[in-house]
């Protein structure tokens, strides 16, 4: 009988759960905020006084922020699983009678999670930019907006509304925008930050529609308000609401169809790569699908788009990543595929929810070491990022090397590295959903494991073996220890991470009451896995038959279709431009000749109008004499008349 | 019989005759010597109406009337006597600069 096998099977949502108030040491949860905010308070209006100290302050606060949310993630560890959601009322925003929004903050398993990894994670990466900022003159209005960053992400996740939410989300696209347009004066930052603002503004705008349908729905933008009452609604509101949150993930996700700013958003410095592009702001939307899970458990529909997204950026991604030259476009490349990864596990429901959130944390420590090493290699060899330039640097670079190749173990998922961990329950959940959709993004999710491999190992082979292809002006060697440090921690928890989160359902079970439980595992080494695994044997093989035994050639070769097309993003820049932007460029174009030919027109007329009667009218002013006496004695006479009418 | 009605008229007659002086001569001092006909003639039309209603009210208009007049051509012989100094010429039509 299907029926009890299928019930032993499933997966569960959360149960509902109205949080507790915050009590003990977690009443001071604001110190979260005031951290970070202080610190770029401080930098960004002392100015050029701060300079000396600036980085200390910029450094001290993430770090500080962290001790604070260590010490609230153990008291959570301290009560039951049943009384680990806390809420604390900061203050009431808005006390309008029939639109009243207060803002707290929501401490539970979820955010606690999110709070780690963005302080943790971001402590490391302000520490290491100390060092990789050092020669720059601007580098204390760079922990500035660094501060402001990590300020606004942990108000996006500690939010216990959708208006918070928002706020914090508005928050780090502007530290987005202001980071990578850091070098204003370079033409193409300036263009990239633009263009990220603008693809983020499309799906803030789905957002902000989904927070207006819930205030019009429910009367409450809550979580807790929006959760319990959404059963009630119908189905149709749900999966719009599903859907308008999931083009706002999009956006600041960098999933189809709003991808196109990730790779132009590496003109930005490398610790805003790491910190922003790879382990925090672009988990944003993913944050948002899974805080809105009894939204998605409610429409089928919606999620079969998160899914659908997921596995095509998946894709997407991959295949872009396999053509850069750039090493920090490969990585992103990669980031935009591994957020698929996510979005795609975000998508199944509760079967996929602990596993979407085990895999951020993982990609958070491995992507940031990643992109931390690429630092390195760029600051080394005097900016250059075309991995054609590079080679042998394992040599010059050992420290980096090995963190850079633990971080890419962590990646393509070779055990017991954290990818192997927290990648393959996610291709199993993905074929467990059942039915063609399952099968299609399984096996989409196969694919791109396999792709993954080919792709990374191309980056690491291209970058630190084979034969030195830089020039005798760049001398590399090794980034000093105030750059090491961070790369070294940030592998040692790529190496573990995933084991540590995966292993004895420690993860799965810390956010059950948030998200719901999944099915339970079927071991480590299912058919699945094993697959996987070969794909990835694979894909690295080939990648080394192309770029580790023969030489790698120092300019691009002309490459067939599939390559000029991954190197021009798949034509995501084209599509862009075609489908918005040139009927954009119309439309203001006809908007400008309007105003110039039928606005103006009409007001060159009016005024061309009085100036040609006025002309007609002076000639009357003759000068003569008698002329003058004539018109007093006509209108003497008219007067007269007018009289003599009336009377009559 | 002499109606009041045949002094109206006398009155209007001697009225469009100086009204078409003002209009038609171009020399100041005949156009002067018109205005004074028109004058006269409304004063005319004041003492026949005063007839009429057999009361002194048109008398006593024609008599502000003729002082009027009397000061009006004091001032206006002053102004073309200064414009004859300037220009040489009494001619109306050669006054003509206040145009556009």
């Amino acid at each position: 009988m299907t029926g009890s096998v299928a019930v032993a099977h499933a997966a569960h949502a959360a149960p509902a759960m109205a949080p507790m108030a915050a009590a003990g040491v977690q009443r001071a949860a604001w110190l979260l905020l005031a951290f970070p905010l202080a610190g770029a308070v401080v930098l960004l209006l002392g100015g050029k006084r701060t300079d000396k100290f600036g980085h200390l302050i910029g450094v001290a606060m993430p770090v500080a922020a962290f001790c604070y949310g260590l010490i609230a993630f153990f008291a959570m560890l301290s009560y039951p699983a049943s009384q680990r959601s806390r809420d604390l009322y900061l203050f009431t925003w808005i006390p309008v009678a029939g639109f009243h929004v207060d803002i707290g903050l929501l401490l539970d398993p979820l955010s606690m999670c999110f709070v780690l990894l963005i302080t943790g994670v971001g402590s490391l990466i302000h520490i290491y930019a100390v060092g990789y900022m050092a020669g720059d003159p601007g580098r204390r209005r760079f922990f500035g907006y660094m501060n402001l960053f990590v300020a606004a992400m942990l108000l996006l996740v500690l939010a216990d509304n959708y208006l918070g939410l928002y706020a914090g989300w508005e928050g780090v696209g502007l530290a987005s925008y202001l980071l990578i347009g850091f070098w204003q004066f370079k033409p193409a930052a300036a263009t990239a930050a633009k263009k990220a603002f603008i693809a983020n503004r499309v799906g803030d705008a789905g957002l902000s529609l989904a927070i207006m349908l819930m205030f019009a729905t429910f009367g409450t933008v809550t979580f807790v308000g929006v959760f319990s009452k959404s059963g009630a609604a119908s189905h149709g509101v749900m999966t719009a609401l599903g859907l308008l949150l999931l083009l706002g993930a999009c956006g600041k996700s960098a999933q189809l169809p709003l991808q196109s700013w990730l790779l132009d958003a590496m003109e930005g410095p490398t610790p805003v790569s790491a910190l922003i592009h790879a382990a925090t702001m672009v988990t944003a939307g993913v944050y948002l699908i899974v805080r809105s899970n009894p939204i998605f458990n409610l429409s089928g529909d919606a999620r079969l788009a998160v899914t659908v997204v997921g596995a095509a950026t998946l894709l997407f991604g991959a295949i872009i990543g396999c053509a850069k030259d750039d090493i920090k476009k490969a990585l992103a490349g990669s980031t935009m595929s591994q957020i698929g990864y996510m979005t795609l596990a975000a998508g199944l429901g509760p079967a996929g929810y602990a596993f979407a959130i085990a895999h951020l944390l993982a990609h958070g420590f491995f992507k940031a070491g990643l992109f931390l090493g690429a630092g390195s290699v760029k600051h080394e060899m005097d900016d250059e990022v075309d991995m054609r330039r590079f080679g042998a640097l394992r040599v010059v670079m050992p420290v980096t090397f090995v963190t850079f190749v633990i971080g890419y173990l962590a990646i393509i998922g070779v055990p017991p590295f954290s990818g192997f961990f927290t990648k393959d329950p996610i291709i199993e959940a993905a074929f467990a959903k059942g039915g063609t959709s399952g099968a299609i993004l399984g096996t989409a999710a196969l694919l791109g494991a396999g792709i993954t491999a080919f792709y990374m190992t191309r980056v690491v082979l291209m970058t630190f073996t084979g034969e030195r292809r830089w020039d005798d002006a760049v001398h590399p060697h090794e980034v000093p220890p105030v750059m090491t440090s961070p790369m070294v921690v940030l592998a040692v928890g790529s190496a573990g991470a995933g084991a540590f989160l995966i292993l004895g359902n420690r993860l799965v079970n810390f956010l059950a009451p948030v998200v719901g439980t999944p099915p339970p595992s079927k071991g480590l080494f299912t058919p699945v896995s094993i697959g996987a695994l070969a794909l990835v044997v694979v894909g690295a093989a080939i990648a080394w038959a192309i770029y580790g035994r023969r030489e790698v050639p120092a300019v691009a070769p002309a490459g067939r279709f599939a390559t000029v097309a991954a190197r021009k993003d798949l034509y995501g820049d084209a599509i862009n431009e075609s489908v918005l932007m040139r009927p954009g460029q119309w439309l203001t174009r006809l908007s400008v000749y309007f105003d110039n030919r039928g606005v103006d027109g009409l007001v060159n007329t009016l005024a061309a109008t009085m100036g040609g009667t006025s002309g007609r009218l002076r000639r009357l002013q003759t000068g003569f004499v008698r002329s003058y006496a004539l018109s007093m004695l006509v209108g003497a006479v008219l007067l007269v008349g007018a009289l003599l009418l009336v009377r009559i | 019989m002499v109606t009041p009605a045949h002094y109206i008229a006398l009155a209007v007659i001697l009225f469009v005759i100086g009204s078409v002086g003002v209009l038609v001569r171009r020399n100041a001092i005949v156009v002067f010597m018109c205005v004074e006909l028109m004058l006269n003639a409304v004063n005319l039309a004041f003492v026949g109406f005063a007839r009429l209603h057999g009361n002194l009210d048109g008398q006593v208009i024609a008599f502000f009337v003729m002082v009027i007049a009397a000061a009006e051509v004091v001032v206006g012989l002053a102004i073309l006597t200064a414009i004859f100094r300037a220009r040489r010429s009494a001619s109306v039509d050669e006054a003509n600069l206040l145009k556009y």
